[in-house]
């Protein structure tokens, strides 16, 4: 049953820019694609290990700024003789950098957030997102500051010497996006059912006893920490060779809360919870944007989202799976008794 | 198999246990009764590493395990059936005795373990695919069970076990855990129904305000006018 809805998601998924002509509209489900990627990967801090991570944009912006400064090359000047110049790279080389770069930062702040959990964390990764937006803003050599990154390389495809492609137009990008966004969601899937998952389910559900039946509790939190890092900044690489300029506004608090939200209203800790979060707030600000004032767009925004956090708690998916299971009950239960008659 | 000498152990600035010192013999079932706050709990947690004792030594089986992470003590054979909430209540039953081995990677022998819990316990078999926090307290308290013992362990910390349980429960927790001891494995058990405790134990120890003020056999405390007067209702 499951199965069939997924493969009628995916062949819909993959059939829009055969039938979608607007490219408007796909440059939106581009857009919410990306940060659909992101929410996923906070969902397995958020959802997983219980770990309210808010500084979440810091690795998708790094991975934004690694991808797009190794993509282009750079020279810093360490001393008054000596400039330390890097060489453009290829772009799925930038890509690879970003995400192990994103990888790197989780880590770190992993192995200094968790000495101290809960709201310690919390505030770590705020501090983190800012520090790391300050120097973007403010490492002008590198990073341009506010004049901000362009001109930076689309993905390219293509077998070395015989043929290659660069992606320019919408609908290539678009199916790059839905290829590691199904890549994410199998690595999540795996990786929630795997020991490792039960290990970060048990932290979430009963620290002690997950200590007492041997799980080290900072070892797999740190591991969630770095998975969801390199996922938030393979989202951010491709965000950047999509729109190919990138400014400190990238690492604004705001995309940090957006992602909270989508993960909170779709059903944290479901697999399919932060899709459906991240397309219906991806979607939304746009199908608004027709009929209501951009102010008014926020607030409609805001009461969508108070909503439903206070209506389905546990967000849209667990409350989907909840009325499918109490419907087919009654269907079962009044099918006996029409038998029984 | 077990021996504790002159333990001391905080929480902050709060001392909870004060110089204790106590003996398990390797096949004996020991109980420690006392009042909330008497130190009980700590005195388990600190044995099973969740809580670093600040002085004294714990001993298992020879082997100093004061200063050991809660992994290796595992890995040492000593599972803990913690009080309050015992089970992972978002994951289904199998899941929850799937996490008492964690530490394990022997497969077959896991399914056959697996397989004797459920003989053991044949509600846990029908609810196999339940999530642990829709169980009732009694049922949960089966998971509880056999999640520490799917750890194998040769000794096991049982905290509280009749808290909250139906009496018609208590009496069936209390069979279950007197027939763990008689499979050789030794048990100490925290209990504050001191009745059924002294009833089943081989050697008791009374807590009170972190310190052993009494032990002896649990004929001998159940006679003992003061154990009587403040813990048995007279």
């Amino acid at each position: 049953m499951s199965r069939w809805i997924s493969i009628l998601w995916l062949a819909f998924l993959f059939s829009i820019p055969l039938w979608m002509i607007d490219l408007y509209v796909l440059h939106i489900l581009i857009n919410t694609g990306i940060f659909v990627i992101a929410a996923m990967s906070l969902n397995l801090l958020l959802g997983y290990t219980g770990q309210l991570s808010l500084g979440h944009v810091a690795f998708f912006g790094i991975g934004a700024y690694v991808s797009a400064l190794v993509s282009l090359g750079f020279d810093l000047e360490l001393t008054d003789t000596y400039t330390f110049v890097f060489d453009a790279k290829p772009v799925w080389i930038a890509f690879l950098s970003g995400i192990i770069a994103a990888g790197l930062f989780g880590w770190l702040i992993g192995r200094v957030a968790f000495k101290v959990r809960g709201a310690y964390f919390v505030i770590v990764t705020i501090s983190f997102a800012e520090v790391v937006r300050l120097v973007s803003l403010n490492w002008i050599d590198l990073t341009e500051g506010p004049m901000a990154l362009n001109n930076i390389q689309p993905f390219t495809l293509g077998i070395p010497n015989l043929w290659e492609m660069t992606l320019y137009q919408k609908i290539p990008n678009y199916y790059l996006v839905l290829v590691v966004a199904i890549v994410c969601y199998i690595l999540i899937r795996r990786l929630v059912h795997s020991r490792i998952g039960r290990a970060m389910i048990g932290l979430r559900e009963n620290e002690p006893l997950a200590t007492s039946v041997g799980v080290n509790v900072t070892h797999y939190l740190v591991i969630a920490t770095v998975i969801s890092a390199a996922m938030a900044g393979a989202a951010g690489g491709l965000y950047t060779h999509y729109f190919r300029i990138i400014d400190p506004d990238i690492f604004l608090f705001i995309y940090t809360v957006t992602m909270v939200i989508m993960v909170v209203s779709g059903g944290k800790g479901t697999l399919a919870g932060p899709i459906v979060g991240g397309i219906i707030f991806g979607l939304l600000p746009e199908i608004l944007r027709e009929f209501a004032a951009p102010e008014m767009q926020w607030i409609i925004y805001g009461i969508a989202m108070i909503l439903i956090v206070f209506f389905l708690p546990d967000g849209i998916v667990p409350a989907l799976k909840n009325w499918w299971k109490n419907h087919r009950s009654k269907r079962t239960d009044s099918a006996e008794m029409d038998a029984g008659t | 198999m077990l021996e504790i000498e002159g333990l001391n152990c905080y929480y902050g600035k709060i001392e909870a246990v004060r110089n204790l010192s106590l003996k398990v013999e390797k096949g004996q079932l020991v109980t420690l009764i006392g009042a909330n706050g008497a130190g009980k709990s700590t005195t388990l947690k600190s044995i099973s590493g969740i809580l670093p004792a600040s002085s004294g030594r714990i001993l298992f089986e020879g082997e100093d395990i004061t200063k050991a992470s809660a992994r290796t003590i595992l890995d040492l054979g000593i599972a803990h059936c913690p009080e309050g909430r015992r089970v992972f209540p978002y994951m289904s039953v199998q899941e929850n005795l799937d996490m008492g081995c964690f530490r394990r990677s022997d497969p077959k022998q896991i399914e056959s373990d697996l397989e004797g819990i459920f003989d053991r316990f044949p509600i846990l078999k029908e609810r196999r695919l339940q999530m642990a926090g829709t169980l009732s307290g009694g049922e949960q308290q089966m998971l509880a069970i056999g999640r520490a013992l799917m750890s194998r362990p040769k000794f096991v910390l049982f905290d509280e076990p009749s808290l909250g349980l139906a009496p018609n429960l208590v009496k069936t927790t209390f069979d279950i855990i007197s027939e763990i001891r008689d499979q050789d494995v030794t048990v100490l058990l925290v209990e504050q129904n001191a009745y059924a405790a002294l009833a089943l134990c081989d050697h008791a120890y009374l807590l009170e305000s972190g310190e052993v003020t009494l032990q002896g056999t649990g004929e001998e405390l159940k006679g003992n006018d003061y154990v009587r007067e403040a813990y048995l209702g007279g």
